[in-house]
């Protein structure tokens, strides 16, 4: 279990692995396609990584609906509840 | 009066591939060329799926005519003449008949009539059906040599201003031999289907719905109400999160399993040949595997798109072409795609 925090922090790090954008640019209303130019195939990296470390399984459908990183930070939130 | 006890064929030990063949349509479609359909570019074709040409086939050149000319290339690096062969089976989406098969046209052409001759529809995973089917029929004693032949005309069925999938692909086919040998050259294959993501990769309406919307039964399966001539037409599409997702974390393991079955581990490979889908599957599928840096990793994909069931088969005569030094070397090799469907196999390389 983490906190909203935590996530962010471990999110910020996936995001920092597959893109190389530094963690403190992602935060939580920032768009994952709008301001992080990040591309439907890095999503899908960075989701299947947020899986594995947040031990939470987020659906293919249920990616579409991520728009923001606060947006992945609250489904995870609830996912690990 | 006693039941005679019935002859089976005598078992064969050992299979490996005996010789490859490619062929490569002339026409050659740059990003630039897509670019005029799409709104795009090539940096962003190149950096999405490492994909800078792909080859084309004309309007002339058949899915048949493609496929015997891979298949000549591989008889005759193979050293087998077409009357030795035992089957042929090609694998293909894109041939435009129903029935008869490509198979049987292409056993004629070769001279290799009468062998068994058919088709196999695993999109993407052909051609590793294919080998895997060869393997058995060569192991059962049902065969002694068998033509495995990847064949595509992707272009026939493509609407280049979608977005999905069309700038992705080409035609193209390759072509293998399957013989007896004394030693084992094709490990256990690692095949399955999961059909529950039928709908993952398709084509937009099916033959029917032609007929229908012709005879004025209302609008195609995906709810076009006007639909244009041109629309009528079935074209490739795909969700490619969802196959994206699939083929790297899914298809990752599938590789691994098709390993541990032949007990080699990824640092005995020579090369790792996976279907060209797209570079980014690639690179995310060895980091999954773990390859070490002396696993030379086939990526005709930049030159030639994805060819489907032709993908592996070119990759391969790619890699022996430009890397004689691999012939010997064991080669991972994993299709995967329409179905769902996948397949995977170690094979030694010719």
């Amino acid at each position: 279990m983490a906190n909203n925090e935590e996530i962010l922090a471990g999110l910020a790090e996936i995001v920092n692995e597959e893109t190389g954008l530094a963690p403190e640019a992602v935060e939580m209303d920032k768009s994952f396609t709008e301001d992080l130019d990040i591309d439907s195939i890095s999503m899908m990296t960075i989701v299947v990584n947020a899986e594995e470390k947040f031990g939470v399984r987020i659906p293919d459908e249920e990616v579409k609906n991520l728009k923001t990183v606060g947006d992945a930070v609250n489904f995870i939130a609830n996912a690990q509840a | 009066m006693s039941t005679p006890t019935l002859k089976q064929a005598p078992l064969q030990n050992g299979t490996r591939v005996l010789g490859v063949g490619a062929y490569r349509p002339d026409v050659i479609v740059t990003n630039e060329d897509v670019c005029q359909w799409i709104d795009s570019s090539d940096e962003w074709i190149r950096q999405r799926t490492g994909i800078v040409t792909r080859h084309r086939a004309p309007a002339d050149v058949s899915v048949i005519d493609m496929a015997e000319g891979a298949a000549r290339e591989a008889l005759e690096r193979a050293g087998v003449d077409p009357s030795e062969l035992g089957a042929v089976i090609v694998s293909t989406v894109t041939h435009p008949y129903a029935t008869p098969s490509a198979a049987a046209s292409l056993t004629d052409r070769l001279g290799a009539t009468p062998a068994p001759a058919f088709d196999i529809s695993a999109a993407c995973a052909g051609y590793c059906y294919g080998i895997a089917q060869a393997d058995a029929l060569v192991r059962s004693g049902a065969a002694k040599y068998v033509l495995v032949v990847g064949a595509e005309k992707l272009s026939d069925v493509i609407d280049n201003t979608e977005r999905t999938i069309s700038f992705l692909l080409g035609d193209g086919a390759g072509a293998v031999v399957i013989g007896p040998s004394d030693t084992p050259g094709i490990g256990p294959s690692v095949w399955g289907s999961d059909g529950s993501k039928w709908d993952a990769i398709g084509m937009t309406h099916s033959m029917l719905d032609i007929r229908d919307h012709a005879a004025g039964k209302g609008a195609l399966s995906e709810g076009e109400a006007a639909v244009t001539e041109a629309a009528l037409w079935p074209t490739l599409r795909q969700d490619g999160q969802t196959v994206f997702r699939w083929a790297v974390w899914e298809m990752a393991k599938v590789a691994q399993q098709a390993l541990d079955a032949a007990g080699v581990k990824a640092e005995d490979l020579a090369a790792f040949i996976p279907h060209q889908a797209n570079m980014r599957i690639i690179d995310e599928m060895a980091k999954q595997l773990k390859l070490p840096e002396s696993v030379i990793i086939a990526r005709d994909i930049a030159e030639a798109g994805n060819t489907s069931a032709a993908s592996i088969p070119l990759a391969t005569h790619r890699l022996l072409q430009d890397n004689p030094g691999l012939s010997g070397g064991l080669a991972l090799q994993i299709g995967f795609g329409a179905g769902l469907v996948f397949g995977a196999q170690v094979i030694v390389l010719p």
